[in-house]
């Protein structure tokens, strides 16, 4: 932009000197100092809207946007990303009979296995997720229903939850670990997958449930109760799990010390709240062939059993399970790339327009003079 | 809310009558009647915190978040936690909480000093100096000359004669004439007795203590018999004492309880335009708040009814939809609470004051020579300054200096006065540089007399008989009083500064006048001291234009010396002066060219017997009972011609620098300039086109100075007929104003050509009645330029209200005089002239300072900025505040009309304080369009102002809709670009907490971007800001959101980790970049557009000041030469002058003169006009040039006269 740097050390006033000056011994004046900033004389940078500064600017601007727009797009588009509601909405839904005998608390397992075909190979790690729609994680009253204080393994919190928790706080006279109604409402659907071999064998596929959750979720906002080495059991013995919970807490994976009680990834991922109703969270890893040779996940059948137990008909919400790779700019999400190429194109266009404005009428009324 | 101190005392109980005993404490005491300790401070340090803060939460403002805060801890609706809002209010009330307890400071310290004040009181029978404070109801005190009243006091004695006292009371009623007040003659007598004063004990029962200044009842009793008591007998406190040795009283009220106590506080509150528009603009915030809780709120009935009820497993609900309702409507109060905006009345006034400091610290706009800088006395008004439509101006001592000079003249055919270059022959321009007249010769004359032009001093010394005729006219003919106090100083009392300079310019050529006396007037001619017997006055009034006198000269010859009007005397010359008369008439010409006023004088010699005839004659009318007047006049006439032409004088009344160029720069700046003066027609035209308000080639000045009401009416009809002839009668408008309260805005009418518009006093007080005040208006505001000469103090606050009234303009009164202090206090803005006497004018000021020219300083360059700023900030500061606020309305869609805020808390709480405060501030107080120079080369771009177009009502929607789209896209694109995807490693970044990140990251560069579009001064502060504030938002993130803090309080910061988890993420860079560039996009587009196609003023002057690197050359100003054909004439008294004071014997009670063995007696109140037209000086200032129209100072000497019967 232009810049008029401006640098004036007028004389003051109309009598340069004149009078005023006060020799040595004087009286002290009550003249203001001068200084720039007392005098307003301030050296400054004064950018003006010119066409010589717009014009380039709309142009260099459609020239920077197009590109990285093209280059977000084709980047989107180049992910692979496959997704398959499993709600069981439809008759004709594989788990619509699951669907239909919901309870939070009913002891029968009911499973569904979902058939699906993938037509290209996915590379490199494949991201299994999980979706759920028209789910308000983001209600003020659920986001609050939470005690960070407990879930960062306070003694004092574990047993005496925060009030933010109520309904969930205590149950049955005891206070409930982890309390709240984010808590409480864990997605609790088991997810596998299996490839359907052409030749009729199903052969289940790896999913690492480790790693899904962001390092500093998992190394300091979650932190089990009495440290790392104790007994989680013992630990917890005096609370109670959530009241739509199957399992307590610290039966969540009691395989593998380091993922179990609140350091649970699914729970940490869970305990992430989603700024919106739509949301998908990530829920298992399948870390790509050892030799880089053969895709992740070739081309063919597939089929997703589900332990159905999450309800969501209740609230005509959906339940979905996506299968998508990653690029440096994230998950599949075609909105950047068409943006920036819409912008640099609007920005360049008006520049043209500006420029042919410019032509008929600027110079006419710039070049006017300011009549005195 | 100002006199706590004030009502508690009055409050006290229900005081019915007064009864005082003089000299009896104990007797007093017993009713507790106030001492005389004033306190006008409102706190002390153990009552400043609890009553301060009451006070505060008595604004709407802060009582508004008290009740936010109330809201905020009730569990079910607080959607933010106390802090959010405590933090904001806590430094409002701080910052409001320091500037209160530094004016109360001040006020203590001023108490203090008053009530410190010494004055003896008679105690014991003696006189003890003592403290105000200490002063007590019954007390006898005495006062000396020139001393403020203690205390409302009975007048019991005094020095002068009849017991009389002279006190001004300017500080009560901003009257500066002299008032005269009486003792009654039982305590008169006591005089300055001590034994008697101290013995006497008269009781007094009066009024109880109540506000009015002119009403006194009372009675005093003493020696059994009964006086009554009048307003005539009271002194009240804030007179001064003037003229009189000394005086005693009796206090009747002391401190709190005096009438000048129950008077103050009544001083308007004046606030901005500006502030009138936040007022409405704040109402119809909250009606917007309002309307959007109650859209969320039933948004939220809806959802709880549809979703919400389905969703019950998950997040139980307790309410009953209603009420959730009801709860969420409140919910929503809290988190759009940022709509209103708590911290903008104290942002604006922070930068009120500091761009009032930069009034202050102006050094072109300090006076060097009285050493004053410019102040702005109330720091609240600034940028009302730059909305200036209509100034009106004081005359004298505002425009003028109120010093008349002798500047040139004209004897005998030869013209002096003018420098004459000995090379070039060409006139220097006269400067202080220039080797002065050196009148050393003359031991009496006046030092401070300057005079450039030798050749005339030597035409003195060679003795040319015209010119020693010349300057004795001047010595002789005149009706000026000298005083003598010490031999050599002599002291000029005359009745016109005119006369005065004249007088003065006698002195110092050598023709030295000493003294009069009722039959001779003494004068000293080149060193020989010679007596004239003055035989008659022929005084000046305004039909003659001229004056007379008739003296016999010590060797016994009789003359005639006649001093007036040129087209007057010249009627009355004799014919063989018709060659000089030409000479003179050219030398005239070319006075008046110059704006001098001229005078011509003449002489005749008389013969003894013809004059001795005419004296009896003289006698015989003057003492006729019928036609006195006429046939005086005719004896005038007849004595009055045939006179010789000695010459012509050319006075200068000295305007003050620079006015012309002021004048002509706020005229280009479209404001308009009203003269209210209470001088003479005469003058106020001749300085009206001196400083070019009126000019020749005006299409037509319009005189009205009619003396009934049916005939100023025609006057101004015709006048506005004759500038417009289409013009539309007022009958429409009359009856509209009778039935509607509020007053219909009189639009500017368009007239072709410029006109003039002079009224004096008499029109005025008609024309300013209310079934004619329009007329006046439409037709004065029609014209270019409106003097209103002879008019009141009052008047001059009328008109200033009559424009208020009618035209929805922001007007502004200049004065330096205590007669304009009603203007100044009338007007949205006062200012004072300063540096002079009298303060009057500059207390009661909103801004002063020491020269008029300043204003020009003070409207284009620091008005224009203050509003500029002022708008931009408002601008700004709405757009910043609805920006981050509309996003929440919007998120509200999308999580079920919960309430939930879309940012952390953190940043909610430090939005406002930190993260964009110190931009804005930074912008409000450094930008400038265009520097102090172009603004003044260039005073159209004042004009913006004046329309208030920088902000207004359109602005504010236009600020509004512009936020909504920016808010529309801070909520739109994070949500698409963070729908339903994932982050780089495949993990959740669509969470709630990154979601709200990503949006607040967004908000912050985008409001910075927005703030930088605007700002056109980039300063190193404004860099240091804006990139320090761009810095601290990050920093302040980051440590938000480490672990540190979370693990302290985890539920505090349980943003943990989401900065170093997000902001890695190249997809947010890209996100917010999108979403600034389109925040800004279509701004930058709109106004390169509308530059382009509809370029204001200032994208012209902004576009050429960008062209032209180096700044613009100051414009030089020429001396303004003014090639008139418009004779300048002397401007006459309109009263009678002092002439048959002279010569009655007796006004002369001031003997003063040795030389006329008159014997001193003492100081009594004889001659001493106090009047504006007394006070004179040939350049310097000391003597008070303030500011009385010439009857006051008559009727001081009628009250003289009347009093020695």
């Amino acid at each position: 932009m232009m810049a008029s740097s401006y640098n004036a050390k007028d004389e003051d006033g109309l009598h340069p000197g004149s009078v005023g000056s006060g020799g040595p011994g004087s009286v002290k004046s009550k003249k203001p100092d001068n200084t720039a900033f007392k005098q307003q004389r301030l050296p400054a940078w004064q950018p003006i809207l010119t066409a010589g500064t717009v014009l380039p600017a709309f142009f260099m601007i459609g020239l920077i946007f197009i590109p990285i727009g093209i280059g977000l797009f084709v980047t989107s588009n180049n992910i692979k990303e496959f997704e398959i509601d499993y709600t069981g909405v439809d008759m004709s839904s594989p788990c619509y009979i699951c669907a239909q005998n919901y309870s939070w608390d009913s002891t029968s397992v009911c499973t569904c296995s979902v058939p699906f075909t993938l037509d290209q190979h996915f590379d490199s790690n494949v991201f299994m997720y999980y979706g759920l729609s028209n789910f308000y994680q983001n209600h003020r009253r659920y986001v609050k229903s939470r005690d960070d204080s407990q879930l960062n393994g306070d003694k004092s919190s574990l047993l005496s939850p925060s009030k933010e928790c109520e309904p969930y706080r205590t149950s049955e006279n005891k206070p409930i670990a982890p309390c709240g109604a984010i808590a409480n409402s864990l997605f609790n659907d088991t997810l596998e997958l299996f490839y359907i071999h052409p030749n009729g064998s199903r052969i289940a596929i790896h999913l690492v449930k480790t790693g899904i959750a962001w390092w500093t979720d998992k190394h300091v906002k979650f932190r089990n109760p009495g440290g790392s080495n104790s007994n989680l059991s013992v630990v917890f013995q005096d609370t109670s799990k959530p009241v739509n919970w199957r399992k307590a807490v610290y039966e969540l994976d009691p395989a593998d010390p380091e993922n179990n009680g609140f350091i649970n990834e699914d729970f940490i991922v869970w305990m992430r709240t989603a700024a919106l109703p739509t949301f998908r969270k990530l829920y298992r890893i399948i870390q790509k062939k050892k030799d880089n040779m053969t895709p992740t996940l070739p081309p063919g059948n597939y089929s997703l059993e589900v332990t159905y137990n999450y309800p969501v008909r209740s609230f005509d919400g959906r339940k979905r399970m996506i299968l998508s790779t990653i690029s440096w700019m994230g998950g599949k999400n075609p909105f950047l790339g068409i943006a920036y190429i819409t912008v640099g194109s609007v920005c360049f266009f008006l520049g043209v327009v500006l420029l042919i404005i410019h032509h008929k009428y600027g110079n006419r009324n710039n070049s006017a003079d300011i009549t005195n | 809310m100002s006199f706590f101190g004030l009502d508690c005392t009055r409050n006290r109980e229900r005081e019915v009558e007064r009864k005082i005993r003089a000299n009896d404490r104990e007797y007093n005491s017993s009713f507790r009647y106030a001492t005389n300790s004033i306190k006008t401070s409102k706190y002390n340090p153990f009552t400043f915190l609890p009553l301060n803060l009451f006070e505060q939460f008595q604004r709407i403002a802060n009582a508004y978040f008290l009740f936010l805060l109330t809201l905020q801890v009730i569990p079910a609706i607080s959607s933010l936690p106390w802090f959010t809002t405590v933090f904001p209010l806590v430094l409002v009330l701080t910052v409001t909480a320091a500037k209160d307890a530094i004016d109360d400071i001040n006020r203590h310290r001023s108490d203090r000093q008053v009530n410190n004040r010494k004055v003896n009181v008679l105690i014991n029978g003696k006189l003890i100096s003592e403290k105000w404070m200490n002063v007590q109801v019954g007390d006898i005190i005495k006062l000396e000359n020139n001393q403020f009243v203690t205390a409302d006091l009975l007048l019991l004695s005094s020095s002068e004669p009849l017991h009389l006292i002279y006190i001004e009371t300017a500080e009560l009623d901003g009257e500066t004439n002299l008032k005269v007040k009486q003792a009654l003659t039982v305590t008169g007598d006591m005089g300055d007795n001590l034994e008697a004063l101290a013995a006497f004990n008269g009781e007094v029962c009066c009024e109880p203590p109540n506000n009015r200044l002119d009403r006194f009842t009372g009675t005093l009793t003493f020696d059994t018999q009964k006086y009554s008591l009048d307003n005539e007998r009271v002194l009240l406190r804030g007179c001064t004492l003037r003229n009189t040795d000394w005086c005693f009283g009796l206090v009747l009220f002391a401190g709190p309880e005096t009438k000048l106590m129950q008077n103050c506080g009544k001083s308007t509150f004046k606030r901005t335009s500006i502030d009138r528009l936040m007022n409405v603009l704040v109402l119809f915030i909250f009606g917007l708040l309002a309307l959007m809780c109650i859209i969320l709120a039933v948004g939220n009935g809806i959802w709880e009814h549809q979703t919400g009820s389905k969703f019950n497993a998950f997040l139980p609900r307790k309410e009953n939809i209603a009420f959730s309702a009801f709860l969420t409507f409140w919910s929503y109060i809290i988190i759009l609470n940022t709509v209103v905006p708590i911290s903008l009345y104290v942002s604006m006034e922070v930068i009120r004051l500091g761009n009032s400091y930069y009034i202050n610290w102006d050094r072109n706009m300090y006076d060097a020579r009285t050493d004053t800088p410019a102040e702005a006395r109330t720091t609240t008004l600034n940028e009302e300054l730059g909305q200036i439509k209509y100034i009106f101006s004081d005359k004298t001592g505002t425009l003028t200096q109120n010093i008349m000079t002798f500047n040139k003249c004209s004897i005998n055919g030869k013209s002096y006065g003018d420098v004459i270059d000995h090379y070039s022959g060409q006139r220097v321009e006269i400067t202080e540089e220039l080797a002065r007249v050196d009148f050393s010769f003359n031991r009496l004359a006046d030092p401070k007399f300057l005079f450039y032009d030798h050749s005339l001093v030597e035409a003195v010394k060679l003795e040319l008989p015209d010119v020693h005729a010349f300057f004795r006219l001047l010595a002789l003919c005149h009706t000026v009083m000298a005083e003598e106090k010490k031999e050599g100083e002599l002291v000029y009392q005359a009745q016109s500064p005119d006369e005065g300079a004249l007088v003065t310019a006698a002195r110092n050529f050598g023709f030295v006048f000493r003294s009069r006396s009722p039959e001779t007037v003494t004068i000293e001619e080149m060193g020989i001291q010679r007596s004239y017997e003055l035989l008659a006055i022929l005084d000046f009034d305004n039909v003659r234009k001229r004056m007379s006198v008739i003296v016999r000269n010590p060797e016994g010859k009789l003359s005639l010396y006649c001093k007036g009007a040129d087209t007057i005397i010249y009627e009355r010359l004799h014919p063989s002066c018709n060659k000089l008369m030409k000479v003179t008439t050219e030398h005239l010409n070319e006075f008046a060219g110059e704006g001098l006023r001229t005078l011509v004088l003449a002489y005749k010699d008389l013969d003894e017997e013809y004059f001795s005839e005419w004296k009896q004659r003289h006698h015989e009318s003057s003492v006729a009972m019928d036609e006195r007047e006429e046939k005086l006049d005719k004896l005038y006439e007849e004595i009055e011609k045939d006179m010789m032409l000695i010459g012509a004088t050319a006075i200068e009344d000295k305007l003050q620098d620079g006015v012309a160029q002021t004048i002509e720069q706020l005229a280009k700046a479209e404001i308009k300039i009203w003269v209210l003066t209470g001088d003479k027609q005469e003058t106020a035209e001749n300085i009206g086109y001196s400083c070019s308000l009126l000019r020749e080639e005006m299409n037509d000045v319009f005189i009205v100075t009619s003396n009934s009401p049916e005939e100023v009416r025609q006057e101004l009809r015709d006048a506005r007929l004759k500038m417009c002839p289409d013009t539309e009668q007022d009958q429409f408008l009359i009856p509209e104003i009778i039935l509607g309260n509020t007053p219909k805005v009189v639009q500017d009418e368009n007239v072709n050509g410029d006109y003039g518009l002079v009224i004096n006093g008499h029109s005025l007080a008609f024309a300013l009645e209310s079934n004619m005040e329009l007329e006046l208006l439409r037709t004065a505001c029609m014209c270019k330029t409106v003097i209103c000469c002879r008019v009141t103090p009052l008047q001059k606050a009328q008109v200033v209200e009559l424009v208020k009234k009618y035209k929805k303009a922001v007007t502004l009164a200049i004065g330096d005089g205590a007669n304009d202090v009603s203007m100044i206090k009338a007007a949205h803005i006062g200012v004072g002239i300063s540096g002079q006497e009298g303060m009057q004018a500059v207390l009661s000021s909103d801004f002063s300072f020491a020269q008029f020219r300043f204003l020009q300083r003070l409207l284009l360059v620091h008005g224009r900025w203050s509003y500029l700023r002022m708008c931009k900030f408002l601008r700004y500061f709405f757009y910043k505040n609805f920006t981050f606020t509309f996003v929440h309305f919007w998120y509200a869609f999308f999580c079920g009309f919960s309430a939930q805020t879309v940012y952390d808390e953190g940043f909610i709480t430090l939005y406002n304080l930190v993260y964009t405060a110190l931009p804005v501030l930074g912008m409000s107080l450094f930008d400038q369009d265009v520097n102090d120079r172009w603004s003044l080369e260039i005073p159209q771009l004042y004009v913006p102002g004046q329309l208030s177009q920088y902000f207004s009502k359109r602005a504010f929607m236009m600020c509004a809709l512009h936020s909504c789209y920016s808010s529309l896209v801070l909520f739109f694109v994070p949500y698409a670009a963070t729908y339903d995807t994932a982050r780089d490693d495949g993990r959740d970044g669509a969470d709630y907490q990154s979601f709200a990140l990503i949006t607040q990251t967004c908000l912050t560069v985008t409001v910075c971007v927005q703030l930088g579009l605007d700002l056109s001064y980039w300063t190193v502060v404004n860099h240091l800001y804006v990139w320090g504030s761009l810095g601290m938002f990050f920093l302040l993130t980051f440590t938000m959101y480490t672990d540190g803090l979370f693990r302290l309080r985890p539920s505090s910061f349980a943003f943990v980790g989401t900065a170093r988890n997000c902001l890695n993420q190249p997809n947010v860079w890209l996100t917010v970049a999108l979403t600034a560039l389109l925040c800004v996009l279509p701004v930058v587009a709109y106004r390169f557009f509308s530059s382009q196609i509809y370029p204001t003023i200032n994208d012209k002057v902004r576009y050429k000041v960008c062209k032209m690197k180096e700044p613009a050359p100051r414009p030089r100003h020429t001396r303004l030469i003014r090639r008139s054909t418009r004779r300048s004439g002397y401007a006459f008294s309109h009263a009678q002058g002092y002439g048959d004071l002279v010569t009655s014997r007796r006004f002369l009670r001031r003997p003063a003169l040795v030389s006329t063995g008159f014997t001193p007696t003492g100081r009594s109140p004889g001659f001493k006009p106090t009047g504006r037209s007394a006070g004179y000086s040939p350049v310097g200032r000391e003597q008070n040039p303030k500011q009385k129209v010439e009857p006051t100072s008559l009727q001081m000497f009628r009250a003289v006269k009347d009093s020695s019967y």
